[in-house]
């Protein structure tokens, strides 16, 4: 289980990104956290990777607590960040330095051919498309394995259509050995398809301000009035969050509700 | 499972027809480059064998050839060619080590780099040809002084293009070293290396094309041998083929070792995405 216990972040210079943050995140667990702009989700994130340390607060992992980056929990960014001068192949192997070679090399055939790129092992970063790059970075994350596995807006830059094919594939990725994921999005669609939990965080500072369980069996469809209520429901909250007025719940059904700023 | 297919068969079809124009690109680019001094070349041959032109002053390709076949022939040639390049072979070496290290160090500690980097400004300030005088007091007028000029000449920039690129190596890629727990010298090996690589090759080539600059005023201040001392000899006997000569073997030097660091580094940076792939710089 992954632990947030008051987690607080002040930044040198002042600014007070996350207040008293707590959460608790089951093995295995879908959980999106969505939220105004600069409310602290990128900020919480780092803090669980263990690449800013919180001010305050614990993030454990199984009773251990994180401090620094852990063996356990993966990371993807919102940029592909591959390494241009590693192949595609070595890309996805980079997180697996120790090892035999034989094996090593196995496990990344085999995550190629599971993100659909085993036909680009030998090629250079440069040569990927924006949406293949990505897979890659889900790739290399996936490798090692981690038990929990961190997402800062992995799709935000992407066209809708492969926003959609990535997301879909995510899933299909995560069935396979079903680690934690903490998803970062501003896209209410995203949440709702993915997340078996939507957190949603109040700005300056940032908090926890509610939750909303969504009770959808996978796959789900993104038509259905169901998943049309979800949505409804994360925005309502969303809005709240901002303090904005809750508009008449008849007139939220606009189609540019889906990204909600 | 999201397929390529389709995306593969249309990228194919155009990288076919590029494939005529740069094989074309590939062999008139060059000769591009080389229209322009060959008709230079040949149109000052043709004004002299016209008579036109005595060419005593500046003798015409032909004379220069000459030259440099009879200088080849006595194993002149050889001599002064070897002197020179031992010169500038060490001067760059020692240069080259002495910069990167310190560049290196600069560049990682910022502690160092707070207290190194203010006086190699300083110095660097100074007009390398200020140090000869100084150089030839305290090392002799010999191989040494000449050496620690060519030496100096090649510090600055390998020291300014190694600092200069580990601080700007992207903070964003270093992170991706540290989710996934890289050591202190794994990180050096596995994400600074290769991102500084491409900025080191340029700057071992600017401090290469320093070294030969230097070689130069080391060889004219005093020499025996080398080609610098065939420029000086030529100016004193008032023989301008041979200086010619000279420049020319250092014209054709020059570009040979800088195109050997080229060749070298290339298999290492054929991952660049640079403008410079594209217009075939
Ligand atoms: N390195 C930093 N130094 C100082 N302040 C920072 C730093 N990083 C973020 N902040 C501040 O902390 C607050 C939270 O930033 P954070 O990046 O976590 O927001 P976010 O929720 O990820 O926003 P977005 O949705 O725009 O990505 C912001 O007010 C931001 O200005
Ligand atoms: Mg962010």
């Amino acid at each position: 289980m992954l632990a947030l216990d008051r987690v607080s972040k002040t930044y040198p210079n002042g600014v007070q990104a996350l207040a008293r943050f707590s959460a608790e995140i089951r093995q295995g667990e879908i959980v999106a956290i969505i939220g105004g702009s600069g409310c602290g989700k990128s900020t919480l994130l780092r803090a669980i990777a263990g690449l800013d340390r919180a001010s305050s607060g614990t993030v454990t992992l199984d009773n251990e607590a994180i401090a620094a980056p852990h063996a356990k929990i993966g990371i993807i960014f919102q940029e592909p960040r591959l390494l241009p001068w590693l192949s595609v192949a070595d890309n996805i192997g980079f997180g697996l330095a120790d090892g035999p070679a034989t094996e090593r090399r196995e496990k990344v055939a085999r995550a190629l051919e599971r993100v659909g790129l085993a036909e680009k092992a030998q090629a250079w970063p440069r040569e990927l498309s924006g949406g293949q790059a990505q897979r890659v970075a889900i790739a290399r994350a996936l490798v090692p394995q981690p038990e929990v596995l961190l997402l800062d807006e992995p799709f935000s830059a992407l066209d809708a259509f492969t926003r959609r094919d990535l997301q879909d594939h995510l899933l299909d990725l995560w069935a396979d050995t079903r680690p934690t994921l903490v998803l970062v999005t501003h896209d209410v669609d995203e949440a709702v398809v993915l997340a078996d939990r939507v957190l949603v965080m109040r700005p300056r500072p940032g908090r926890l301000f509610d939750q909303i369980e969504i009770n959808l069996g996978r796959p789900r469809d993104r038509n259905s009035p169901l998943f049309e209520n979800f949505k409804r429901s994360v925005l309502t909250s969303l809005d709240r969050s901002l303090d904005r007025g809750v508009p008449d719940r008849d007139a939220t059904q606009g189609p540019g509700q889906a990204m909600w700023w | 499972m999201i397929s390529d297919a389709p995306v593969l068969q249309q990228t194919s079809e155009p990288a076919e027809g590029a494939a005529a124009p740069s094989r074309l690109n590939r062999y008139a680019r060059p000769l591009l480059g080389i229209l322009l001094p060959l008709t230079l070349a040949l149109g000052w041959e043709f004004l002299v064998w016209r008579g036109w032109s005595n060419g005593r002053l500046v003798p015409p390709p032909s004379r220069v050839f000459a030259t440099i076949i009879d200088l080849a022939r006595s194993g002149e040639l050889v001599r002064h060619i070897a002197a020179t390049l031992g010169r500038v072979g060490l001067g760059f070496g020692f240069g080259v080590v002495a910069g990167t290290l310190l560049g290196a160090i600069s560049g990682y500690w910022s502690l160092a780099r707070r207290l190194v980097d203010p006086t190699v400004q300083a110095l660097r300030a100074i007009p390398s040809l200020a140090w000869v005088p100084l150089f030839i007091l305290w090392l002799g007028i010999f191989e040494t002084s000449k050496i620690a000029l060519i030496a100096v000449g090649v510090f600055f920039p390998v020291y300014l293009g190694v600092m200069g690129a580990i601080l700007i190596v992207d903070r964003k890629i270093v992170e991706v070293g540290r989710t996934f727990r890289l050591s202190g010298p794994a990180m050096i090996r596995r994400i600074l290396l290769p991102a500084v690589l491409p900025a080191y090759v340029v700057s071992l080539r600017v401090g290469l094309g320093l070294g030969w600059m230097f070689v130069v005023a080391a060889e004219l201040i005093g020499a025996s041998e080398g080609l610098g001392y065939l420029l000086l000899d030529g100016q004193q006997l008032g023989k301008p083929a041979q200086i010619l000569a000279a420049i020319v073997i250092f014209a054709i030097l020059g570009k040979l070792t800088d195109w050997l660091i080229e060749i070298a580094a290339a298999p290492f940076l054929r991952w660049q995405d640079a403008f410079g792939r594209a217009t075939g710089a």
